[in-house]
C-alpha cells in the first residue's frame, strides 16, 4: 500500500506540471484548430520565451516584466513566422506545414545555440519561501506557477468567449470559408491566433524556467509532451487539451511512485496509443466539431 | 452592378464554368436556373472569391473583383447565403449575427437598428438568440443564414438554393423575405431548383446548361411561355 502523503505530494506535483503543460498545449491546439497546422516548432517557442525571460530578468530583475517582454517578443516573432512560412502553405497538403514547422524548429534550436550558447540559463524563483508538506519543503513558486498558468488560460477563455475577436476566432475555427464570406479577415485571424499561441508558449517558458533551466534543446520535449496532450484531449479542442494535460501529468506523477521518473514518461505514450486505438477523436470530446 | 464576363472555372480538374456571362443591375432579382451540376453554385462561389476563375473577369460597381479574397468581396457589399447554409454551429444565434455586424464603421445605434430589423423579420431568431446555431431546425438555420447575410448591409445577396429541403410553410416565408429585400432595393442573384418560386420572384432569368448560359429572358416572358423551361429543365 502506498502511503497517503506520497500520493498527495504527487497529486500536487501532477497538477503543477499539468497546468504549465496545459498552457503550452492550449496554444498548440488553438493553432491546430484554426488552421490545421501541427506546429512542430511550438516547443522551441517555449525555449525562446525562456531565454528572452532569463535575459530580461537578468537585466531588469523583474519576473513580471520578463513574462510580459517574453510574451510580446515571441508573439511578434510568431506573427512574422506565420506570415512568412505558414500563410503561403494554407490549404496545401498538411505534410508541407509539418515539414515547414519541423524545419523552423531545427533553425530555432541552432539559433539559440549560436545566440545564447550551450550553457543553461536559470531564472531565480520569483516567489521565495517554502511550506511544509509532510517531510518536504515545498516551494511556493511551484504553486504560484500553476496559478499563473491557470490565470493565463482563464484570460484566453474570456477573450475567446466574449468580444469581437473571440467570435472571429471561433467562427474561423468552425468554418474558414464562411467566415471569409462574412467579411472576417481570415488570413489575419490566422496570424493573430499564431501570435497568441506563441505568446502562451513563451509565457510557459518563463514560468517553467525557475523550476528547471532553459537550454536550447528543451523545446523538443515540450513539443512532444504538448502533442501527446493535444491528441489525447482531441485535436483542436481547448477544454479537452487542458483536461488531458492535467490527466497525463497526474498519470506520470503517480507512475513515478512505483517506477523511476524517467520510466514514468512511458505512461503518457501508453495513454497516447490507447487513445489513438480506441478514441481517435480524443478522450475529452463531447461535442462534434 | 455585377458583371461576369466569359468566366471559366475549374473544380479540381473538372471544367465547371465554360465562359459564363451574367449581369445583375442594382436592385434587380435575377434567377439562375438549370439542372443539377451545370455550375450554378460555382457561379456564385466564383463571385464570392471561393472559387478562383481561370479565365474571364468579374466586376462589381466597375471594380475588378476577379479572384479577390472572400472577406474583401464581402466588404464591398456582396453577401453570400450558401446552399448548405453553413451556420456556425457552435456559435449562438446572436454570435452568428455578430460575425457580420462587427465590422469597422458600424455605430452602436446602427448595430441595434440592424438587429431590431432582423428580429422583426425573424422573431424566432430573437427568441433563440442565445441558443447554439447547431440546435436550430433546418428552416430556422436558413433564416439565420439569410439574417446573417443581411447584417453586412449588402448591395447584393447571392442566394443559393434557399428553399432546399424546407417545408412548404417555410418556402413561402423565404419567398416573402426575397420580396421584402427586393423592395428595400437589395439586388439578389438567386439559384433555385424551385422554378415556380424563381420565376415569380425574379425580374430576369438565365438558364444554364453545361457551364454556359443557354437562354436569357425576362421572367414574365418565361412564365407566359414555359416551352423554354421545358426544353432545358424538363419540367
Amino acid at each position: 500500500m502506498l502511503p497517503f502523503d506520497q500520493i498527495l505530494i504527487q497529486t500536487i506535483n501532477g497538477l503543477v506540471n499539468g497546468m504549465v503543460l496545459a498552457l503550452v498545449a492550449s496554444g498548440l491546439t488553438l493553432i491546430f484548430g484554426i488552421m490545421d497546422v501541427v506546429n512542430f516548432a511550438h516547443g522551441d517557442l517555449v525555449m525562446l520565451g525562456g531565454f528572452v525571460g532569463a535575459i530580461t530578468v537578468a537585466s531588469t530583475g523583474s519576473f513580471a516584466i520578463a513574462l510580459l517582454v517574453a510574451a510580446l517578443t515571441i508573439a511578434s516573432f510568431g506573427a512574422l513566422l506565420q506570415v512568412t512560412t505558414l500563410r503561403p502553405l494554407i490549404g496545401r497538403d498538411p505534410l508541407t506545414t509539418i515539414l515547414a514547422t519541423f524545419g523552423v524548429s531545427l533553425v530555432l534550436q541552432k539559433y539559440a545555440l549560436w545566440q545564447f550558447g550551450p550553457s543553461a540559463r536559470v531564472i531565480p524563483q520569483p516567489i521565495p519561501g517554502q511550506f511544509d508538506l509532510f517531510y518536504l519543503q515545498y516551494p511556493w513558486y511551484r504553486v504560484g506557477a500553476a496559478v499563473m498558468a491557470a490565470a493565463i488560460i482563464g484570460a484566453l477563455y474570456v477573450f475567446l468567449k466574449y468580444g469581437k475577436y473571440g467570435i472571429w476566432i471561433r467562427a474561423t475555427t468552425q468554418d474558414r470559408v464562411m467566415a471569409g464570406a462574412m467579411g472576417i479577415p481570415v488570413p489575419w485571424v490566422h496570424t493573430g491566433v499564431f501570435a497568441i499561441g506563441a505568446a502562451m508558449a513563451a509565457a510557459s517558458g518563463v514560468l517553467f524556467a525557475p523550476l528547471a533551466a532553459v537550454t536550447q534543446t528543451m523545446g523538443s520535449d515540450f513539443t512532444l509532451r504538448a502533442f501527446i496532450v493535444v491528441v489525447v484531449g482531441g485535436m483542436g479542442n481547448l477544454g479537452g487539451s487542458i483536461l488531458a494535460a492535467i490527466f497525463i501529468s497526474l498519470l506520470e506523477a503517480y507512475a513515478s511512485l512505483v517506477v523511476s521518473p524517467a520510466q514514468a514518461v512511458i505512461v503518457s505514450f501508453v495513454a497516447l496509443i490507447l487513445t489513438l486505438l480506441f478514441r481517435p477523436t480524443g478522450l475529452f470530446v463531447s461535442t462534434p466539431r | 452592378m455585377l458583371h461576369l464576363s466569359e468566366v471559366h472555372a475549374y473544380y479540381g480538374k473538372s471544367h465547371i464554368l465554360h465562359g459564363i456571362s451574367v449581369v445583375v443591375k442594382p436592385g434587380e432579382v435575377v434567377g439562375l436556373l438549370g439542372r443539377n451540376g451545370v455550375g450554378k453554385s460555382t457561379t456564385l462561389k466564383s463571385v464570392m472569391g471561393l472559387v478562383r476563375p481561370s479565365q474571364g473577369r468579374i466586376t462589381f460597381e466597375d471594380r475588378d473583383i476577379t479572384g479577390l479574397a472572400p472577406h474583401r468581396v464581402a466588404h464591398l457589399g456582396i453577401a453570400y447565403v450558401p446552399e448548405d447554409r453553413r451556420i456556425f454551429r457552435l456559435l449562438s444565434v446572436l454570435e452568428n449575427l455578430r460575425t457580420g455586424l462587427d465590422r469597422p464603421g458600424v455605430t452602436e445605434a446602427r448595430r441595434a437598428a440592424l438587429l431590431d430589423k432582423v428580429y422583426a423579420s425573424f422573431p424566432v431568431l430573437e427568441e433563440r438568440r442565445n441558443q447554439l446555431g447547431g440546435t436550430l431546425s433546418g428552416g430556422e438555420q436558413q433564416m439565420l443564414a439569410i439574417a446573417r447575410a443581411m447584417m453586412l448591409e449588402p448591395k447584393i445577396i447571392l442566394l443559393d438554393e434557399p428553399t432546399e429541403g424546407l417545408m412548404p410553410r417555410m418556402v413561402s416565408q423565404i419567398r416573402d423575405i426575397i420580396e421584402r429585400l427586393h423592395q428595400e432595393g437589395v439586388a439578389i442573384l438567386l439559384v433555385e431548383q424551385n422554378v415556380g418560386l424563381t420565376l415569380g420572384a425574379s425580374n430576369r432569368c438565365y438558364i444554364m446548361e453545361k457551364g454556359l448560359v443557354r437562354h436569357h429572358a425576362p421572367s414574365a416572358e418565361l412564365r407566359a411561355d414555359p416551352s423554354v423551361i421545358h426544353q432545358y429543365l424538363g419540367v
